[in-house]
């Protein structure tokens, strides 16, 4: 097990969320989303200009900015 | 007594489906008080019952994140409707339970519409009902809203439950020891001082001081200022000592923990996964196509060549069956009333002011029905996400795209719906920054003028003019944000944490539905808006009439003309007929008293208000090649842009009848004097970028918030298009 940042993730990468460290309005988005410690995550994709990404999460398609995946660590194998 | 239900539930759940199978017509839509968030309520029958239903704003969760989080938090804490329907998307279910919680926190009454159990079905997803109700003590009932399965049941239980409305016992969900110590602590003192209890649980009080909710402390501080502190204090303690021990939040925890409530109530079997579940859908293997690195761009820009051909292929004969019924309507007038002012009002004022708008309504309609596939297929979240890259760069967000497309972005839409359409943005500076920009789109009423001078000027380069003209909407739209975030709307970017529905076919009612909703807020302005100020520009432009002495110099002018000819001749002209067959002389002579009849009517125009007020714009405006006729137009376009066309018809015609019947706009306007290529290119410039339309200022006025915006978009959209059209203008006289 290994913990990186979510921009660091590959496409097709799975792994579980480990710590979240945004606060405020974006800390309580990211959230109720769905994306907290414990969590399985697997990207998706990103938009053709590398940035938003997309994630598979429980079972929808959530999108994020890179500057905002940075607060997300994730446990990788 | 009529039960009041809420419905409430995630976006893409499919609450406006069950929202239209609940109420079918009997809706009406307004908004909630002092906000720009729409509130929909309709009237349901079941069994001689009646049921009030209102249609909260989706949500994920009600922590105030958004507008329609904070609206629909209110609504359930003042206005205290009798029941909830939560409907959750069952192929979704651990992320739709997180809303599901914190309503059942606040201890309502509350209907579990189980959604999409087909789609779940065939993900290999299968929930069991029996289990979940038992957990979360309430009713579940399986269905499918978009073919109506489980109406029936949904409405019986909704009604069984509405006979014992007693305040269920709230759901207790633990926190942890440290939030679960201080929750216990807080809750006894509310309780004891009967804190806000009439209305609200203790415990659900208690978990939103230590989420720091502003709004439920502000509650607070005008019931008991004096508890308010203490219970503020010991969230302010309880913060600091998880800040130091663990490096975290109450609220982070607290979200976290429903979280794993949840999970574990999946864990317990409310969940079966069939075998044949896969992790990825077809709508997961259709975005590998249409967002991929090279594919994503290249289909979407056939799908949005594709939308505008479309538009403008199917919209041509219904655009010309319309005028040329408003034409067929010109004639009977013409024909049927006596000549003098009302007759004037009736053809010059409104019924070209009503065909002006009517005529392009097929356009319109149309484009909004593409734009609803895209909307509604879910394909228009895929070119937020694609292009959000470019549109942060501007300062603006993915989501202004799809205000950008419908206020015409791809040529032929209304800036009315699309600035209805930016509350969709979350940060109040992106959304005043998409508002202020979206009426430089080309929208479906500034196309006829370009139009009429493209085929004047350009015959032959059609589509490229209107390949440059979209492109420089965007460019000027684009660094205008730009330029306002920087200096007049600075502030942070709001995320882009948003989810990608899955795509799906969208339902014809659902299409016509949303087609319509947006026609209808561009038809509206037809109405009596648009028919006052057709009538106030046909004032404008009829007087004051010339002086007595004026018409009479004219009349005699006539008179001596005729006088020259043979008797013979006159009577061949007073005769009428097919000009074709006239004589040679009484054809000059025609042609003579028709001179005489424009330059009257020139002088009648020029000597009017709007003469006046287009001759002293001449002064500015020559600068960029525009004369006092085109000024009036463009005064008219403030007004509405549709008002340009039939306002430059009228001051090129001259008042000439015969020449109105074969001589077009576009061959008026060659032949002018004065009016060339360049004043053309120059005139399509200004027209593009200056002063929203007088509804469109409204609109902005109202969803801003201030008319102060309003005000600003016409200063500066008319400054920044006169610079424009002024550089355009001389740098073409270079040429």
């Amino acid at each position: 097990m290994n913990r990186i940042c979510m921009r660091q993730m590959s496409k097709g990468q799975a792994g579980q969320v480990a710590r979240v460290t945004a606060s405020g309005e974006l800390g309580r988005r990211i959230r109720d989303m769905g994306l907290v410690p414990g969590a399985t995550i697997q990207i998706q994709g990103h938009a053709p200009l590398r940035d938003p990404v997309a994630i598979k999460i429980m079972d929808f398609t959530l999108t994020l900015r890179n500057n905002e995946a940075d607060f997300i660590f994730v446990e990788v194998t | 007594m009529e039960t009041t239900i809420a419905l409430a539930g995630n976006p893409n759940s499919g609450k406006t489906t069950l929202f239209n199978l609940l109420t079918g017509a009997h809706q009406h839509v307004g908004n909630y008080p002092g906000v720009t968030v729409e509130k929909k309520q309709g009237m349901c029958v079941f069994k001689d019952q009646k049921f009030h239903i209102v249609d909260l704003p989706g949500t994920y969760s009600l922590s105030p994140y958004s507008l329609e989080e904070t609206v629909a938090r209110d609504f359930l804490v003042i206005e205290k409707p009798s029941m909830i329907i939560n409907i959750i998307d069952a192929s979704n279910l651990e992320r739709n339970l997180f809303l599901t919680l914190q309503f059942l926190e606040m201890g309502f009454p509350m209907c579990i519409a189980l959604n999409m159990m087909d789609v779940a079905k065939g993900r290999g997803i299968l929930v069991d009902t029996q289990k979940l109700s038992t957990f979360l003590n309430v009713p579940v009932i399986p269905m499918v809203a978009r073919s109506g399965a489980g109406k029936e049941l949904l409405m019986q239980s909704a009604a069984k439950l509405s006979e014992k409305l007693s305040n269920t016992k709230p759901l207790k969900i633990s926190y942890g020891a440290d939030i679960d110590q201080a929750l216990s602590k807080m809750q006894e003192m509310i309780e004891r001082n009967g804190f806000l209890t009439d209305d609200l649980p203790s415990r659900w009080l208690a978990l939103k001081y230590l989420e720091g909710d502003d709004q439920v402390k502000k509650l607070g501080r005008r019931h008991n200022p004096d508890l308010s502190a203490v219970l503020e204090e010991i969230s302010h303690d309880l913060s600091n000592h998880l800040e130091r021990s663990m490096d975290t939040t109450a609220e982070a925890i607290i979200g976290e923990y429903r979280y794993g409530f949840i999970r574990s109530l999946i864990a317990q079997g409310v969940v079966q996964t069939d075998s044949a579940r896969k992790p990825f859908y077809f709508s997961d293997r259709l975005d590998r196509v249409l967002t991929h690195r090279i594919f994503g761009p290249v289909f979407l820009a056939a799908a949005l060549l594709g939308l505008y051909h479309f538009t403008f292929t199917f919209s041509q004969a219904p655009v010309e069956w319309l005028e040329k019924a408003f034409e067929y309507i010109r004639q009977v007038a013409d024909a049927g009333l006596s000549e003098g002012p009302l007759k004037s009002l009736l053809i010059s004022g409104i019924i070209d002011g009503a065909g002006g708008v009517f005529s392009f309504v097929p356009l319109i309609m149309l484009m909004f029905l593409g734009i609803a596939i895209l909307e509604d297929s879910g394909y228009l979240a895929r070119v937020a996400f694609m292009l959000d890259r470019i549109f942060r760069f501007f300062g603006l967000h993915g989501n202004s795209v799809v205000a950008y497309i419908i206020s015409g972005g791809i040529a032929g839409g209304c800036a009315v719906p699309g600035i209805m359409a930016t509350r969709t943005l979350k940060s109040p500076k992106e959304r005043l920054a998409t508002m202020l920009t979206l009426p430089f789109m080309n929208c479906g009423a500034k196309l006829p003028v370009f139009a009429v001078l493209i085929a004047a000027f350009f015959a032959n380069y059609k589509t490229t003019v209107m390949v440059l003209v979209t492109i420089a909407a965007w460019l000027v739209a684009l660094f205008a944000a730009r330029l306002f975030r920087s200096t007049i709307l600075p502030g942070e970017a709001a995320p882009f944490v948003m989810e990608l529905p899955p795509y799906h076919l969208p339902t014809p009612k659902g299409l016509i539905i949303h087609m319509w909703e947006r026609t209808w807020q561009y038809l509206k302005k037809a109405g009596p808006v648009i028919l006052a100020i057709s009538v106030i520009l046909w004032a404008m432009m009829s007087y004051p009439q010339l002086p007595a002495a004026t018409q009479q110099a004219f009349e005699m002018q006539k008179q001596q003309t005729i006088s020259g000819f043979a008797p013979d001749i006159i009577h061949e002209l007073s005769m009428g007929g097919e000009t074709g067959n006239f004589s040679a002389a009484a054809l000059n002579l025609q042609e003579q008293l028709n001179l005489i009849d424009s330059r009257e009517a020139g002088e009648a125009l020029k000597h009017s208000v709007a003469g006046k007020i287009g001759t002293a714009f001449e002064k500015l405006s020559v600068y960029a090649g525009f004369d006092w006729r085109v000024n009036i137009a463009l005064v008219g376009g403030v007004a509405a842009k549709e008002v340009i066309i039939s306002t430059m018809g009228t001051a090129y015609s001259l008042g000439n009848a015969d020449m109105e019947e074969d001589g077009r706009l576009s061959t008026r306007l060659r032949s002018a004097q004065g009016f060339d290529s360049l004043t053309a290119i120059s005139l399509i410039v200004f027209i593009m970028f200056y002063s929203p339309c007088f509804i469109s200022v409204v609109c902005i006025c109202r969803e801003s918030g201030s008319w102060k915006w309003g005000a600003f978009s016409m200063i500066f959209n008319t400054a920044a298009a006169f610079i424009l059209a002024v550089t355009v203008y001389q740098l073409g006289l270079f040429f």
